[in-house]
C-alpha cells in the first residue's frame, strides 16, 4: 500500500488531538508546554503533506520551518515563566498556582 | 501595484521607524544612567512613526514585499490605532507606580515590539505572515504580562496567558494548514480565487475557520476563547492591561475582518459581502457575538476588583463588536471600526483612573473608590463617571454613537434578535457600571481611605481622553468620515 497524503493528514489529526489532551489533563507547566509542541507539530506535518501532494510549490514546508523557529522562541519565554514561578510558588503545578480568581 | 523587497522600503516607514527606535532604545538603555528619559525616547518614536503614518494615508495602496503585507488604509487605520494605544500607553505607564519599578528600557523596547507585531497583523495579506504577527504581539504580550518581579499575580497571569496563548495559535495554524491544502497558496488573494471558484469541501471549510478563528478569537477575547482574559487583566501591570484591552483587540479585529472578508468573501457592487455558500458562517458570528455579550455582562456584575470587572465589560464589548460582522456588510465594518475607536478613548480614560488610584491606595477593589469624589480631588472620580456611562452607552457620550451605528446596521439587515439582545445587554452593564459610580459619590469616604492625588501629566492625559469622549458624543461627523475613508481594501 502506498502512503498517501490521507496518512500524513491522519497522523496531523491523531497528534493534535494528543496535543490537546495532553494541555488539557497534564497539571505540570513542562507538560503543558510539551502538549503545545505537539499542537504546532501536527500542523507542521499538515503543511508538509499538502506542499507535497498537493500545492506544488514549497510555501507549505517554509511555513513549517518557520513554526520550529517560533515553537523555540515560545519555549524560551515559556521556560522563563515557569522558571519565575517555579521561585515564587515552588512548584510548576498549573493547579496549584491559584492567587487570581472571583 | 506589486512591489519587491526594495522597492516596498518607500511604502515601510512607520515600521522602520518603530525598529529603529526599538534598537535605539535597547542601546540607549546601555549607557543612559537616567532610565526615565528612555520612554521619552519611546514615545518621541512613536510619535514620528505616527507623522510618517499620515503621510501614507490616503495613497493607493498597494502589496509589499512580494505580496507578504498590503498598504492600504484599513490596514493604515489599524496602524494608526496601534500607535494611539502605545502612545497613551507609554504616557499612562510615566505616572504609575507600578511599572516605575520595572525595568524601563525592556519595557519601552517590548511595548513597541508588540506595538510592530500589531503593524503587521493589520496589513499581512498571507497566512505566514499572519502567523508571524499574531506570534509577535502574543510573545511580548506574555513577556509584558510577566514584567513585575518577584509578585505572583504578575507571574501566575503570564503563565495561563501563555499556555492559551499557545493552544490557540497552535489551534489557528492547524486550521490555516487546511485552507492551505485546499487552496493551494499561502497568499489571500489566490486563496480567494481558488475558493470562490473551486468546489472545495464546505465541512471541512467550516471546521477550519472554526479553527482559525480560535487563535483570532482569543485576540479579540470572544467565547469561548475567553478563559485567560479575566486572570491576566489582573494580575497584568495596569497599563499593560490597558494596552491588551485596546491594542491587541483591535489588531485582532483587524486580521480577523482581512482574513473573513477580502481573503475568502467577495464585495458585491451594492457594499455587501457574498461569503462562500453553503457556509453558515453568519448565523455561527451571531451566535457567538449574543453569547460573548451576555456572559462578559453576567460575569462582571459580582466583580469586588475593578480590573477583573473591565475585563468582562471587555469580553461583553467584544460581543457588541462582533455584531458588525455578523451583517456582511461594510457599514457593518464601518461601524466596527467608529466603536474600536471610541472604545480606545474611553477604555483607556477608564484604565488611566484604575491607575491614579492603585497610585494612591495601592488596592484595585471596588471598596478604595470609596467616596473617591471627596478625597482631594473630584477630577478622576468625575472623569471615571464619563467613561463608565460612555461604555455604558448613554448619551450624549461617545459610546452610545458607537452602539448606535452598530445598532443601525443589525437593524437594517432584520437581525432584530440580535439587537433585541444587545439592549439588554447595555441595560445589565448599566448595574455594575453605575455601582462604581455609586461608590465614588454617594458613599462617604472611612478615615482610614487616604488622599487621592494625581501627577500633571496624568492630569492633562485625563482631560484629554474626557474631552475626547464628550467631543464625539456630540460631534462625530469627522470621525465617521475618517472611519468611512479608512474601509477600502486592496484587492486587486
Amino acid at each position: 500500500m502506498a502512503i498517501g497524503l490521507t496518512h500524513y493528514l491522519v497522523l496531523g489529526a491523531i497528534l493534535f488531538s494528543l496535543g490537546l489532551y495532553t494541555v488539557l489533563t497534564r497539571r505540570n507547566a513542562i507538560s503543558v508546554l510539551m502538549g503545545v509542541e505537539l499542537i504546532l507539530n501536527s500542523a507542521n506535518i499538515n503543511y508538509v503533506a499538502f506542499s507535497h501532494f498537493s500545492s506544488g510549490n514549497v510555501d507549505g514546508q517554509i511555513y513549517a520551518i518557520f513554526v520550529i523557529m517560533l515553537a523555540a522562541a515560545e519555549a524560551a519565554v515559556g521556560l522563563a515563566i515557569v522558571l519565575a514561578i517555579f521561585q515564587l510558588f515552588h512548584t510548576i503545578d498549573v493547579g496549584a498556582v491559584e492567587t487570581l480568581k472571583e | 501595484m506589486d512591489l519587491g523587497n526594495i522597492a516596498s522600503l518607500d511604502f515601510f516607514y512607520p515600521e522602520a521607524i518603530l525598529t529603529g527606535t526599538i534598537l535605539l532604545v535597547v542601546l540607549l538603555d546601555l549607557v543612559l544612567t537616567n532610565k526615565r528619559a528612555l520612554g521619552l525616547v519611546a514615545l518621541a518614536g512613536c510619535l514620528l512613526s505616527l507623522w510618517a503614518t499620515l503621510q501614507l494615508y490616503g495613497t493607493s495602496g498597494g502589496w509589499l514585499f512580494h505580496r507578504m503585507i498590503v498598504l492600504d488604509n484599513f490596514s493604515l487605520f489599524f496602524k494608526l490605532v496601534s500607535l494611539f494605544a502605545a502612545i497613551l500607553v507609554l504616557w499612562m505607564s510615566r505616572g504609575s507606580r507600578e511599572v516605575g519599578e520595572v525595568h524601563q528600557g525592556e519595557y519601552s523596547a517590548i511595548l513597541l515590539s508588540s506595538t510592530l507585531g500589531m503593524f503587521f497583523m493589520a496589513s499581512s495579506t498571507n497566512l505566514l505572515m499572519a502567523y508571524l504577527s499574531l506570534e509577535l504581539v502574543s510573545l511580548t504580550s506574555y513577556i509584558l504580562t510577566g514584567f513585575l518581579p518577584h509578585n505572583r499575580r504578575s507571574s501566575e497571569a503570564a503563565l495561563k496567558y501563555l499556555i492559551y496563548g499557545g493552544v490557540a495559535s497552535g489551534t489557528m495554524i492547524y486550521g490555516m494548514s487546511w485552507i492551505f491544502g485546499m487552496a493551494g497558496s499561502l497568499d489571500y488573494a489566490r486563496i480567494n480565487q481558488a475558493l470562490l471558484q473551486g468546489e472545495a469541501n464546505h465541512l471541512g471549510l467550516f471546521i477550519a475557520f472554526v479553527f482559525i478563528l480560535a487563535g483570532f478569537g482569543y485576540k479579540i477575547v470572544f467565547v469561548p476563547f475567553h478563559m485567560w482574559s479575566p486572570d491576566v487583566y489582573q494580575g497584568a501591570p495596569t497599563p499593560i492591561t490597558a494596552f491588551l484591552s485596546v491594542g491587541s483587540n483591535a489588531a485582532g479585529v483587524a486580521i480577523l475582518i482581512r482574513f473573513f472578508f477580502p481573503a475568502v468573501s467577495r464585495l458585491g457592487d451594492d457594499g455587501n459581502w457574498m461569503f462562500l455558500s453553503g457556509v453558515e458562517w453568519p448565523h455561527f458570528l451571531l451566535m457567538v457575538s449574543m453569547v460573548t455579550m451576555t456572559l462578559g455582562n453576567l460575569c462582571a456584575l459580582n466583580q469586588q476588583n475593578v480590573k477583573r470587572l473591565l475585563a468582562y465589560s471587555g469580553i461583553a464589548h467584544a460581543g457588541y463588536i462582533l455584531m458588525g460582522l455578523v451583517v456582511l456588510n461594510n457599514e457593518g465594518l464601518q461601524a466596527m471600526l467608529f466603536y474600536i475607536v471610541v472604545y480606545l478613548i474611553m477604555n483607556l480614560g477608564a484604565f488611566l483612573v484604575v491607575v491614579i488610584v492603585a497610585n494612591a491606595t495601592g488596592k484595585e477593589d471596588i471598596e478604595s473608590y470609596r467616596g473617591l469624589a471627596w478625597r482631594g480631588s473630584a477630577i478622576p472620580a468625575v472623569c471615571m463617571a464619563i467613561f463608565l456611562f460612555s461604555l455604558t452607552g448613554l448619551p450624549p457620550l461617545a459610546g452610545f454613537v458607537g452602539k448606535f451605528f452598530l445598532f443601525a446596521a443589525v437593524i437594517k439587515q432584520q437581525f432584530y434578535l440580535l439587537a433585541v439582545v444587545a439592549v439588554i445587554n447595555s441595560v445589565i452593564s448599566l448595574y455594575y457600571y453605575a455601582r462604581i459610580v455609586k461608590t465614588m459619590f454617594l458613599d462617604f469616604p472611612q478615615p482610614s481611605d487616604g488622599q487621592v492625588k494625581m501627577t500633571a501629566e496624568a492630569a492633562v492625559l485625563l482631560g484629554l481622553l474626557s474631552s475626547m469622549t464628550l467631543l464625539f458624543g456630540i460631534y462625530w461627523g469627522p470621525l465617521v468620515a475618517f472611519t468611512n475613508h479608512s474601509l477600502s481594501f486592496f484587492v486587486k
